[in-house]
């Protein structure tokens, strides 16, 4: 690992700003009032960029591809939750095919 | 907690419940997969005690065990946390707590939390629809996780049980309901082209978030758009 104290820095600088991002939006919430557009912007902003990470997380590992195992578990649970299935078999599926997968010889 | 059952219908309670099992079983996978990149046990405890939030978590670990800097894993779990600011603003005052309750019940404030507050109708049960997930999911989160880590150094090649695909699962099932609207899902998937396009040339973290340029093609909103979408937040999944 990387030098620790440089770890705990990070740690501490992550769990105090979202602190911040979740204690601002109530504090605000009580003062003003943000136009209807600009608060849905940053909720599709948000959308966008848990699209992404999905994305990377699913189909890249490190700079390149991450293999056909994993990709194809997130996609069943991908249909699954678009289906409107239970959150915990959506969760459990990917995992399920993802190993079924590998276990079957499929990277 | 007796409060909560009265005012809570039991449907309800059985849901957040299944929602804070599921959070543990991705707690187990994110402190196995901590410590299977090779970061001590005591780095997803804290981590999931002090920011309980998952995304930014595995984002963070992802980052800094990839040998990135941890500053930069900070700045990156940052950005992916700021929707618990349009969050804060969603809820209507009270629901986290008054006084120095509010201060704890400010952290206790998560997708599950907050999905679960607004879809109660009065104010007494949305405060205690996100009390019982908020503290539920504060005990499931770092106990999933730290159990998780322990298994994880037992156990060598987590891979083998598909763990690493339960996180882009978890995220993408939070996220399809926003995706039903085509403009968002227009949106979210030039974004993931881009993070995926960028990925070869940008170090760990930095892909995600320059697919957050595609929320210009969301910029020039279509007139009417703002009669037909009322609600600030997105209601997740399940």
């Amino acid at each position: 690992m990387k030098d620790t104290s440089l770890v705990v820095a990070g740690m501490a600088t992550l769990a105090a700003g979202t602190y911040a991002f979740r204690l601002s939006g109530q504090v605000l919430r009580a003062r003003i009032s943000f136009p209807p557009r600009v608060t849905r912007l940053l909720e599709a902003a948000a959308v966008i960029l848990l699209a992404a990470l999905v994305a990377s997380t699913a189909l890249t590992e490190g700079h390149g591809f991450s293999g056909f195992a994993r990709p194809a578990g997130v996609l069943v649970a991908g249909v699954l939750a678009w289906r409107k299935a239970p959150f915990l078999v959506v969760v459990l599926a990917a995992a399920a095919v993802t190993a079924l997968l590998r276990l079957a010889g499929v990277s | 907690m007796s409060s909560i059952r009265r005012t809570l219908e039991r449907a309800v309670l059985a849901d957040i419940g299944l929602t804070c099992l599921a959070v543990f079983f991705i707690g187990l996978s994110y402190g196995a997969i901590a410590v299977a990149s090779g970061l001590p046990l005591w780095v997803p405890a804290v981590q999931s005690l002090l920011v309980l939030a998952g995304a930014s978590e595995f984002l963070f670990v992802g980052i800094v065990a990839a040998g990135g800097s941890p500053f930069a894993a900070a700045l990156a779990g940052l950005l992916v946390n700021s929707r618990h600011l349009p969050y804060g603003l969603a809820l209507p005052p009270g629901v986290t707590g008054r006084g120095w309750h509010r201060l704890f019940g400010t952290h206790v404030m998560n997708d599950e939390s907050v999905v679960f507050a607004l879809a109660q109708e009065d104010l007494r049960a949305k405060r205690a629809a996100y009390w019982a997930c908020g503290l539920g999911v504060l005990i499931c989160w770092p106990g999933g996780a730290v159990l998780g880590a322990l298994i994880g150094s037992a156990v060598h090649d987590t891979n083998a049980f598909g763990l690493d695909a339960m996180f882009p699962a978890v995220i993408l099932a939070l996220i399809v309901k926003d995706l039903r609207d085509s403009r968002i899902l227009r949106a979210a998937l030039a974004g993931a082209a881009v993070a995926l396009a960028a990925t070869p040339f940008l170090p760990a973290g930095l892909p995600v978030l320059v697919g957050l340029i595609a929320v210009l093609l969301l910029v020039r909103e279509p007139a009417g758009a703002a009669d037909e979408q009322q609600a600030p937040v997105r209601e997740g999944a399940r």
